[in-house]
């Protein structure tokens, strides 16, 4: 199969090299690229949103060119879109795939609940520990209080 | 072991400095009777030393072999209060909101141990008025002190103080989260009272759902086996989270709404008062803040061992007649803090 009939199928053109992110529910495509601080990349990146999808009803996909995670890294994204996958690109060929899984821990991208949090009040990155991974939430470092998923707002 | 210059040179360090580490230690344990000095000794340079220049933030931050060294170090203080092993250390004391009771069982601690104190008693005195934030705060005062007791309103500000600080910090109350030297001087209560910390029958009264020393202590008191009475009316329970902990270690614990039913079975009874502000509810609160207050004639039917414990300050929930009687230890208690702060003190500065 050439690359060009691969092409014709895509609503989203192939990548050469780089990182495609699959499967993100299309409702959190855009705070997944906050998070992964892709809002200020250089390289190209393409997206889509509300694509068809058979497991999603409707998708989002992002392609970045040149650009590899770390584990860590993409495992942030698993918060709000758990159902995302991982594709590394070389040479228009998969190399590698996966699905996301929520980390142990989760670093600055998520505000605490508890208003008296000293998170809230100086210039702290949030971090948390994940107690649940089932029935999300996460253990503050600082005040040692919970945020569950329901309560997830994104800094 | 390959005989490198670099491993020599680390075991040269180790070695050269083996008779300080000693003498360090000999000092707080020379008057411990004979037979236990070795193992005193190994145990302390193996559990609390690990805390010399950290700083106390949480009660989860101590292990269950460092309690009980505090608490033996602490009762070394009691039985010799003053002592002039700081005499070269200067203690800040940074209450960034009042707390008198605290602030003057650290200050003297700190004074009972020869050490100099300075600090500010209330955040409208200080800079923070100024809208200087807690980071540069901390790194100042670092410049001036060998260590930092904190108070602060806000939850976590002694955990960051502790990340920003080149000195270490004790935690004096973070808001509605920890209070770890509250929570060692209650363990010391109960083990000077009853002779144990293990297998306790403990009865927590009152406020459950934020009352930080009840959750520190009940979490602390799941290494020692102990079985969990809880009084308090519905809306104060103990929150999930402190209950998980006493699940996890598979331990007992018995959920009350009257006094009377828990005081003949247990071996302390831990009162708190209960504050109106938590009630949305104002009529709520009337029918039950008569329900949860102590009695001397209550006392009629407790164990013989039974102390009566209060983080203090008491409103109405102990009655004035019960401060007579054997059972009552809630001033006693307070005292302990001293003990156990210096204790502390010595521990982290390492002196």
């Amino acid at each position: 199969m050439s690359v060009n009939e691969t092409r014709k199928e895509l609503k989203v053109s192939a990548i050469e090299n780089g990182t495609v992110i699959d499967h993100i529910p299309a409702d959190a495509v855009f705070q997944v690229i906050n998070i992964l601080n892709l809002n200020n990349i250089r390289n190209q990146l393409m997206v889509g949103t509300n694509l068809d999808s058979k497991k999603l009803d409707k998708k989002g996909i992002i392609k970045v060119s040149n650009k590899y995670f770390e584990k860590d890294e993409i495992n942030k994204i698993a918060l709000i879109a758990p159902t995302a996958s991982l594709i590394v690109i070389k040479d228009f060929t998969v190399v590698y795939k996966e699905n996301v899984e929520i980390p142990n821990s989760v670093d600055k991208i998520v505000k605490c609940i508890n208003p008296n949090c000293i998170t809230n009040h100086e210039k702290v990155p949030t971090q948390f520990s994940v107690v649940d991974k089932d029935d999300l939430s996460l253990l503050c470092h600082y005040c040692e209080k919970t945020t569950k998923k329901e309560n997830f707002s994104f800094i | 072991m390959p005989n490198t210059p670099l491993l020599r040179g680390v075991w040269g360090c180790v070695y050269q400095t083996r008779p300080f580490i000693f003498l360090i230690f000999h000092l707080h344990i020379e008057e411990r009777q004979v037979f236990n000095l070795n193992t005193i000794l190994v145990n302390i340079t193996e559990n609390i030393y690990r805390m010399k220049n950290k700083s106390l933030v949480s009660i989860n931050d101590i292990q269950k072999e460092q309690y009980q060294e505090i608490l033996d170090l602490a009762e070394k203080f009691e039985e010799n209060p003053t002592q002039d092993i700081l005499n070269k250390y200067v203690v800040a004391t940074l209450f960034f909101e009042p707390s008198t009771r605290t602030r003057l069982s650290f200050e003297s601690a700190a004074s009972r141990l020869g050490a100099k104190v300075i600090g500010f008693t209330d955040a409208a005195t200080s800079s923070v008025k100024k809208g200087e934030s807690l980071k540069d705060t901390i790194l100042t005062v670092s410049n001036y002190s060998d260590i930092i007791v904190m108070r602060h309103p806000k939850e976590g500000s002694a955990r960051y103080a502790s990340e920003v600080s080149p000195v270490p910090i004790i935690n004096a109350g973070d808001g509605a989260n920890q209070h770890p030297t509250q929570c060692l001087l209650d363990l010391y209560s109960i083990r000077k009272t009853q002779g144990r910390l293990d297998n306790i029958n403990i009865a927590f009264v009152g406020d459950l759902k934020y009352g930080r020393t009840v959750h520190s202590l009940a979490i602390a008191l799941t290494n020692f086996n102990t079985t969990f009475h809880l009084v308090s009316p519905e809306e104060l329970k103990l929150p999930s989270s402190v209950k998980r902990y006493i699940k996890q270690k598979g331990l007992k614990y018995y959920q009350y709404s009257e006094l009377e039913e828990v005081i003949p079975s247990v071996d302390i009874l831990y009162m708190t008062r209960i504050q109106q502000e938590r009630f949305s509810d104002p009529l709520e609160f009337e029918r039950v803040k008569n329900a949860y207050i102590l009695r001397k004639t209550h006392l009629k039917y407790s164990k013989k061992n039974l102390k009566v414990l209060h983080p203090l300050p008491r409103i109405n929930e102990i009655t004035e007649d019960v401060d007579s009687d054997p059972k009552a230890y809630y001033f006693q208690q307070a005292q302990n803090g001293v003990y156990v702060r210096q204790a502390l003190l010595a521990t982290i500065l390492g002196a």
